[in-house]
């Protein structure tokens, strides 16, 4: 998956923030709309799109989505 | 994996009782009531049978209820009961074991042996695992595997995530031993992950931790949530992706190992953690939402309890009726994972009991 792909994916987790809102650098944890659910939403995503397992502390340890990317396509 | 086989043994019946008193989460007053709604489309919690944590009603008193009912039904007698099982993580007292106190308390006959297991959401496998292992030896004819959990009581009332999720219940199965080849082979798999503990946690008020003056200091955790360090806490998200990956790992070792034919499954029993997961898994583990009853809505999450309680409000007149193919799986507090293929013959099941 590219990181356009993820970046695209990523916002489709979020209900109410507009897509056009998040590019690689978008720090998520800032977005008033980002919680656990939405965080559910994301481990659930990367779980079936990239068959892989991103843990909430991962979740929280990264920043920007580019490094949560590449945090898991180092997997 | 951790497999356990199990023949020569019948499951009996299967009773389940919950604290009359519910709350509504709508009732709850800390979040607008939008962010209520919210909560409850994605848990699916409605309502939750709680029981007011004052001494007056105990996990074991919720089992012992369940049990007096399906006892007096499978007409059994006291005295031939040898095996007496508590699971959970809500005991009468930190000891002696609530099994003793229930064997005293039920009058059940003191050639008994009587344990607790302390497991959460996982305990019904676990328990049904072990006591069925026990009982296929055929020295101990008759046996009850009691699982509940009262750790509503953990909860607190500042902690949305926690407090509009947990439900208590109490539940009793009833096994026997058969010499002949008419038994309900059991069949499970287990996995333990320790070093998930501190995802969900009581962390003081055991021995690590003994209970201290700041063990009653509420503790600002962010978001608007507060608790003690006598609440239990809950990382959430770890919780989901331990479970996503996990749990479908677990039950296709079960699958593979007992070639399972997902055709002949009558019903596919998740643990009741909450709705957004169950979904998840249910879709991961390739069953149709006909073959996964849910209860969620009414009870909440009631830890080890959720499964033979949705067997009870849910299956009650197939189980009574007609033999049953069934599997289950859980996740849970540990981290503590099972799945279990089991099979029922027309068994007794009380209507659900109130106390």
């Amino acid at each position: 998956m590219t990181l356009e792909e993820f970046v695209s994916l990523f916002a489709e987790q979020f209900d109410d923030t507009p897509a056009e809102v998040f590019t690689p650098e978008t720090k998520y944890s800032t977005l008033d709309e980002w919680g656990s659910l939405v965080a559910l939403s994301v481990i659930s995503m990367v779980d079936e799109e990239m068959d892989k397992s991103v843990s909430g502390s991962e979740l929280k340890k990264c920043s920007t989505i580019e490094e949560l990317y590449n945090l898991i396509e180092a997997k | 994996m951790a497999e356990l086989s199990i023949k020569h043994v019948k499951i009996r019946g299967i009773a389940a009782c919950v604290p009359e008193r519910v709350e509504e989460n709508k009732d709850y007053t800390r979040i607008p009531q939008e962010e209520i709604e919210k909560y409850i489309q994605t848990t699916g919690v409605v309502r939750r049978h709680c029981a007011i944590h004052d001494g007056s009603i105990c996990t074991s008193d919720l089992c012992q209820k369940a049990a007096e009912k399906l006892i007096a039904d499978l007409g059994w007698s006291k005295d031939e009961i040898g095996l007496l099982v508590f699971v959970s993580h809500t005991t009468d007292y930190r000891l002696p074991a609530t099994a003793c106190v229930l064997q005293d308390k039920m009058g059940i006959t003191k050639n008994c042996l009587a344990f607790d297991i302390t497991l959460g959401c996982s305990g019904y496998l676990l328990g049904m695992g072990t006591v069925g292992s026990i009982v296929q030896n055929g020295t101990i004819k008759k046996a009850l595997v009691m699982v509940g959990n009262t750790q509503s009581e953990y909860a607190s009332y500042e902690d949305r995530s926690m407090y509009l999720l947990l439900g208590d219940a109490g539940t009793v199965t009833a096994l026997e031993y058969t010499e002949d080849d008419d038994y309900d082979q059991m069949d499970f798999s287990y996995m333990t992950d320790g070093s998930g503990r501190a995802s969900v946690i009581v962390p003081d008020g055991g021995s690590r931790n003994p209970t201290n003056a700041h063990s009653f200091e509420y503790e600002d955790c962010g978001d608007g949530i507060r608790r003690t360090r006598l609440h239990e806490k809950m990382d959430g998200t770890d919780v989901f992706s331990f479970a996503m990956f996990n749990v479908p790992r677990n039950f296709k070792a079960l699958s593979e190992r007992i070639n399972l034919d997902k055709e002949k499954v009558d019903y596919m029993l998740i643990h009741q953690a909450n709705k957004f997961l169950m979904e998840k898994l249910r879709k991961k583990l390739g069953f149709e939402p006909e073959k996964c009853p849910y209860n969620i809505h009414e009870f909440g999450n009631t830890s080890g309890a959720t499964i033979p309680l949705l067997m009870v409000t849910n299956l009650k007149k197939e189980l009574e009726s007609r033999p049953l193919t069934l599997c289950m799986t859980t996740i849970g507090v540990g981290f503590s994972l099972g799945s279990g293929c089991i099979h029922t013959n027309k068994i007794i099941v009380p209507d659900l009991m109130y106390l």
